[in-house]
């Protein structure tokens, strides 16, 4: 049975043909808009998500498909006491895959473990999210043509953001890949990302506090929200959370092709007056999330023998 | 000079630094063994000055020896037939760990599920580095050497 833990566990092969089936929906929407049906995709939310919980239902409903599950642990027996692996196997029972968001790293690895259906770690805790990294993988894929040759600015909480974190891992595959990364002291990249990954691999990086100097440079600027409850004490927070803040006047240094992206929620890291500027592609990002998250969910149906993918470029099925 | 009897078939643990044999008697889950186990402390050692022994009459098969590679590679293990050293093991790192070492992440999944096992792999023979199966936390706790 194939599970999606974490983006490392696509091989980059596997990786295209995902981002080219993302690309196919994208394009021939009602091609694949009844191939789930009958199927059920539970998502099993431990904790509070909109973007993500909502982007999966919206995948499996564009493909025909049922979705059930919970938004909260309130609302699921683990405010009763039942284990993770407990509550897959009963799980099993009801739906054709599912995807978990659980507030304990490497939950999902344990559902995985007892699971009969596929799972998809929609998060866990500070640890993975691989669909996000699917999702920002699709967006400069779609948007640049290519996932090699970048040289990509990560700006922000370096230090807990996970979305960075795995981005870096996904793209130090591709050849001609180098990053600058832009944050506070405090919230630079973690060193054994650095010695273990980076150095190891000798992919180029740069170090900086200046969003500016860098701007002229990059042909992504990846931005990242300071997230509040990574923090102990609010007094450090507040310090943080406006260190850089992206707008109309940073804007004019970068290239007219680079992408401004970000995983969302934004809160003051990126000026609205940037909204309608054809650089800023955030929600564009989202939607992208939406195609990664469908190709995924037949990707591992198929795999799992539950659906049959339409030969490429044939008739739908 | 203590003297504590030959062993037919079994291990004899070797330059076990002196004071570590009980912590290793565990590790190994010696107690749930059905067999003699002489534990010598404190031993004379030219080499340690002093060192712990640890003797085990046993089926060769019935001790996973790996995780003696995690505790300390300098430990000798003698593997004994028929009253004889038969082979001297080379101890290596093991791949993964089970039940020995506990993940500290309190936001790892270990820290509340149910009878999980704690798993450990190794991610980098060179530096010598474990993380937690699930959360890839890196085990940072004491060693034995």
């Amino acid at each position: 049975m194939r599970h999606l833990m974490s983006p490392l566990d696509l091989s980059v092969e596997e990786l295209q043909d995902l981002l080219n089936l993302a690309q196919a929906i994208e394009k021939d929407p009602e091609r694949y808009a009844h191939i789930c049906a009958g199927k059920k995709l539970a998502t099993l939310f431990y904790e509070p998500s909109t973007r993500t919980r909502l982007s999966f239902e919206a995948a499996m409903l564009n493909l025909g498909g049922n979705i059930l599950g919970f938004s909260s642990a309130d609302s699921s027996s683990a405010a009763k006491g039942e284990s993770v692996s407990d509550t897959i196997r009963v799980i099993s029972c009801y739906a054709d895959i599912c995807a978990i968001r659980h507030p304990k790293e490497g939950a999902a690895i344990v559902a995985s473990q007892k699971a009969r259906i596929p799972v998809i770690n929609a998060g866990d805790g500070g640890h993975q999210h691989p669909t996000q990294t699917l999702t920002d993988l699709l967006t400069i894929y779609s948007l640049k043509g290519r996932l090699g040759h970048l040289k990509i600015g990560l700006c922000g909480d370096l230090k807990f953001g996970r979305t960075v974190h795995s981005l870096i891992h996904a793209l130090i595959r591709y050849p001609g890949i180098s990053f600058v990364m832009i944050s506070p002291e405090e919230l630079k990249i973690p060193s054994n990302l650095k010695e273990d990954v980076l150095n190891e691999r000798a992919i180029p990086y740069l170090e900086t506090d200046r969003l500016e100097e860098v701007m002229p440079d990059l042909d992504i600027l990846y931005m990242t929200r300071v997230q509040k409850e990574r923090f102990f004490n609010e007094e450090d927070y507040l310090r943080m959370k406006d260190f850089y803040i992206l707008d109309k006047k940073k804007m004019e240094l970068a290239r007219e092709d680079m992408l401004v992206m970000h995983p969302l929620p934004r809160v003051n890291e990126i000026s609205v007056e940037l909204d309608d500027d054809p650089r800023a592609v955030y929600f564009q990002q989202a939607q992208y999330g939406v195609f990664v998250r469908e190709a995924l969910i037949l990707t591992l149906l198929a795999d799992a023998g539950k659906i049959t993918l339409p030969e490429k470029g044939g008739a739908s099925c | 000079m203590l003297n504590i009897s030959g062993i037919q078939e079994g291990f004899v643990l070797d330059h076990i630094k002196a004071g570590m044999s009980l912590d290793i008697y565990h590790d190994l889950h010696l107690d749930k063994l059905d067999c003699t186990v002489a534990i010598i402390k404190n031993a004379r050692s030219q080499k340690m000055g002093k060192k712990d022994i640890i003797k085990v009459e046993c089926s060769v098969d019935a001790l996973d020896l790996d995780i003696l590679g995690f505790i300390d590679h300098n430990i000798t293990v003698n593997v004994i037939k028929n009253d004889r050293i038969v082979e001297k093991k080379k101890l290596e790192l093991p791949k993964t760990i089970r039940n020995v070492i506990r993940c500290t992440n309190p936001r790892c999944i270990t820290s509340i599920e149910q009878e999980l096992e704690q798993v450990f792999v190794l991610t980098n023979p060179a530096k010598e580095v474990y993380r937690c199966k699930y959360c890839e936390t890196r085990y940072k706790g004491k060693k034995f050497n």
